[in-house]
């Protein structure tokens, strides 16, 4: 699904991806774990389209080039970012912007968009599996959200955009326990053959509940260990410094 | 709204004209025009007196020079002060009497006049350059004892109304442009609600300007009396020229006892091209005068087009426990500028006003919020509240606040919030990820920037006002 060869990103002359290789196949689910400047969300962003990356190598996504792809041309074909720090958009009900980006995404994909009646239907069916209040999506976009609010919120676009691959970043920071396991069971339950999920964490914790096919070390810019789900367990006890 | 209608009204889809054969007065501003224009509009001979102290007092006063846009000196004498579609004079007695073409025209801005087709629960007031075409639902509306017409037939048929109120907002000395106003006006709508009636439907004037070299000096009178309730709209559109045209009009509201004026514009002139070439000049005066006891008048103003926007709504607070409110948005972008505000001033005890401005900058345009709050010696406890956003889109664009303050009694209170944010490309990306396009994430954002001052607007207009806004923006991030 996802062939990543050789992936340099700069940004604001800083080199932070020196060089990373990374491949996703439908059904995996991968962690990306490494110490604070690795190069992670920059990752994560680039993956995603940010702009302002100065791009060099290969990034195939089913077949196809990435890099010349605008950040909704990827949203569109089912690339999910579950953003570290969700954006306020004061003004904007959470609902509206919900439906607008779900008709997005439907419109490219060649599906009929959907009214507002069988939205809101879908919608509250995929926010009570989520334990989410209704009246929390009649509220302002992540406007006053707390931080575990914004981080359900994530994942509830997620499950309503249905994308092939999920990216997370740092999800469960900020997360208390009852959160990061609502947050965790989310993930599970969309969990599927054919999706994949790139999960971008700093501690183990997360993996507890979502048990990884393989964990990657990403250390200055690269992959320097990959290994299964033992390796984010022996992390939390030895730290990176044994690795790195 | 999804990309496809976006791209669609790309271009300033009323920017056409149409052709029909005009009765013009005599080019330039002198007695003689006057005179053409209080006849051919059968006045009776106080009104024509009253127009001829006006241009009096004009040859006196000064074009005004204190704004933030400037503009080319404007020929006074290059201009046509009536122009109007041959036969529409004599206002038309039914619709079957109207130029076909005039019908179409509204047909094509949305504004339907024949009975059949006719906007649900609103009635229109159809201005055509000079001359209102039309009026719809008057037999309803007189049934109620409300007098919805043209400010010409007011003229002739309330003159003890017009006489009473005509000028008693914006006195005919004003300010140049009013005074220019008071002298030359031709058309714009009439509205009298009896004691205690509640309109039972949205009243709303069109105006349109078709003739080129043409200046339009709209008149509108408002009068809601005691206990009464009305909501008003008004709507603009003009074609699209390289020369710039003048539309400097003046629109009067009386609000007597207990009684409560909604006025909403959605001003969608011709703003000239991206070069900034041509484009309406939009100098307005707008004032309403809380007269009575617990009387409550609200503007709300949707302004996105015109070359310049040049106006401030306002409220002279006279009666005890009178309110008035002032929402606005303002959008400019290419080379539009903005220099539009509201004057709050209170003179009875307990008067509260409220105004919320959002003024938007994009392209290498300049929007300033320019207010007053004036609290007098004995308007006791009286509030206000003031709260200006900005928000600029690019690097080229300006916004400016200026709030004058002067409050002389101690027992009241202002509050002034201002805030100047640029569109957040953290917000924008976050939009993208979710399979928004640029066009359709600005617009988002913008119409929640724009919340709070949309949803005063009547329903039926707010869906209208927010495609507009994404359009207004069409091109302003790239």
């Amino acid at each position: 699904m996802l062939n990543i060869k050789n992936l340099e990103a700069t940004i604001d002359n800083k080199h932070i991806l020196k060089g990373l290789n990374l491949d996703i196949k439908p059904g995996e689910v991968h962690a990306i774990m490494g110490p604070n400047g690795s190069g992670k969300s920059t990752l994560a962003n680039v993956l995603s389209g940010k702009n302002g990356y100065e791009i060099k190598g290969e990034i195939k996504y089913n077949g196809d080039s990435l890099k010349e792809l605008s950040t909704e041309k990827r949203a569109q074909k089912g690339i999910f970012l579950a953003f570290q720090y969700p954006l306020e958009i004061p003004g904007v009900n959470t609902n509206t912007f919900l439906r607008t980006s779900l008709n997005s995404v439907r419109k490219a994909q060649g599906e009929k968009e959907l009214d507002t009646l069988t939205f809101l239907k879908l919608i509250k069916e995929k926010a009570s599996e989520l334990g989410i209040d209704e009246k929390f999506l009649s509220r302002q976009l992540n406007v006053g959200f707390s931080g575990g609010e914004k981080k359900k919120n994530e994942i509830l676009q997620m499950k309503l955009l249905q994308p092939k691959l999920s990216i997370l970043d740092e999800t469960d920071s900020g997360l208390d326990i009852d959160a990061l396991r609502i947050v965790a069971d989310g993930v599970n339950s969309y969990k599927n053959k054919e999706n994949a999920f790139l999960i971008i964490t700093h501690y183990q914790r997360l993996l507890d509940y979502i048990k990884p096919d393989f964990v990657h070390v990403l250390s200055n810019g690269k992959i320097i260990k990959t290994g299964n789900a033992d390796l984010g367990v022996q992390l939390e006890k030895t730290g990176y410094s044994n690795i790195v | 709204m999804k990309t496809e209608d976006l791209k669609n009204n790309t271009e300033y889809k009323y920017g056409f004209t149409t052709d029909v054969e005009n009765i013009r007065s005599p080019k330039g501003l002198s007695e003689e025009t006057i005179k053409f224009i209080s006849n051919i509009k059968k006045e009776p001979k106080w009104m024509l007196e009253w127009r001829l102290k006006a241009f009096n007092r004009l040859k006196v006063l000064k074009e005004p020079d204190w704004q933030k846009p400037k503009y080319p000196k404007i020929d006074y004498q290059d201009l046509y002060y009536y122009s109007a579609p041959k036969g529409a004079s004599e206002k038309p007695k039914s619709l079957d009497d109207i130029d076909p073409k005039i019908l179409e025209t509204y047909k094509k801005l949305g504004i339907p006049l024949v009975e059949q087709k006719r906007l649900n629960g609103i009635a229109v007031d159809a201005v055509f350059d000079s001359v209102s075409v039309a009026t719809t639902f008057k037999d309803e509306l007189t049934k109620k004892g409300i007098i919805f017409c043209s400010i010409s037939e007011a003229i002739q048929k309330h003159p003890d109304l017009v006489k009473k109120y005509l000028g008693s907002v914006i006195p005919l000395s004003d300010h140049y442009f009013a005074t220019l106003n008071s002298a030359v006006f031709t058309d714009g709508s009439f509205v009298y609600i009896p004691p205690n009636t509640k309109c039972p439907m949205e009243l709303s004037t069109y105006f349109r300007i078709n003739a080129s070299e043409t200046g339009q000096f709209e008149r509108t009178l408002i009068i809601a009396d005691k206990g009464s309730y009305v909501s008003y709209l008004e709507g603009c559109t003009a074609p699209m020229r390289d020369e710039n045209q003048l539309h400097a009009a003046n629109v009067e509201l009386v609000a007597l006892d207990d009684a409560e004026i909604k006025y909403s514009t959605v001003q969608n002139w011709y703003p000239g091209d991206e070069k900034g070439v041509g484009g309406i000049y939009n100098f307005v005066t707008k004032r309403g005068a809380c007269r009575g006891k617990n009387s409550k008048i609200s503007w709300t103003q949707v302004e996105t087009g015109s070359a310049i926007t040049w106006k401030y709504p306002s409220c002279i607070l006279q009666g005890d426990n009178s309110v008035g409110e002032f929402y606005s948005i303002a959008i400019t972008n290419n080379f539009q500028k903005a220099d539009t505000g509201t004057k709050m001033i209170h003179l009875g005890k307990n008067t509260k006003s409220k105004i919320i401005s959002k003024g938007i900058s994009a392209g290498n345009a300049d929007n300033m919020y320019r207010g007053l709050v004036e609290i007098k010696n004995k308007a006791t406890n009286s509030r206000n509240y003031t709260q200006c956003d900005s928000l600029l889109m690019g690097n080229k664009c300006g916004a400016h606040t200026i709030p004058y303050i002067k409050n002389n009694n101690a027992s009241s209170t202002i509050e002034h919030e201002a805030t100047t944010t640029k569109i957040n490309e953290e917000q924008l990306y976050y939009c993208n990820q979710r399979g928004l396009d640029q066009e359709e994430a600005v617009s988002l954002i913008v119409n929640g920037f724009c919340k709070e001052v949309l949803q005063q607007l009547p329903m039926e207009f707010a869906v209208e006002a927010q495609k507009l806004v994404a359009i207004s923006l069409e091109g302003s991030v790239g």
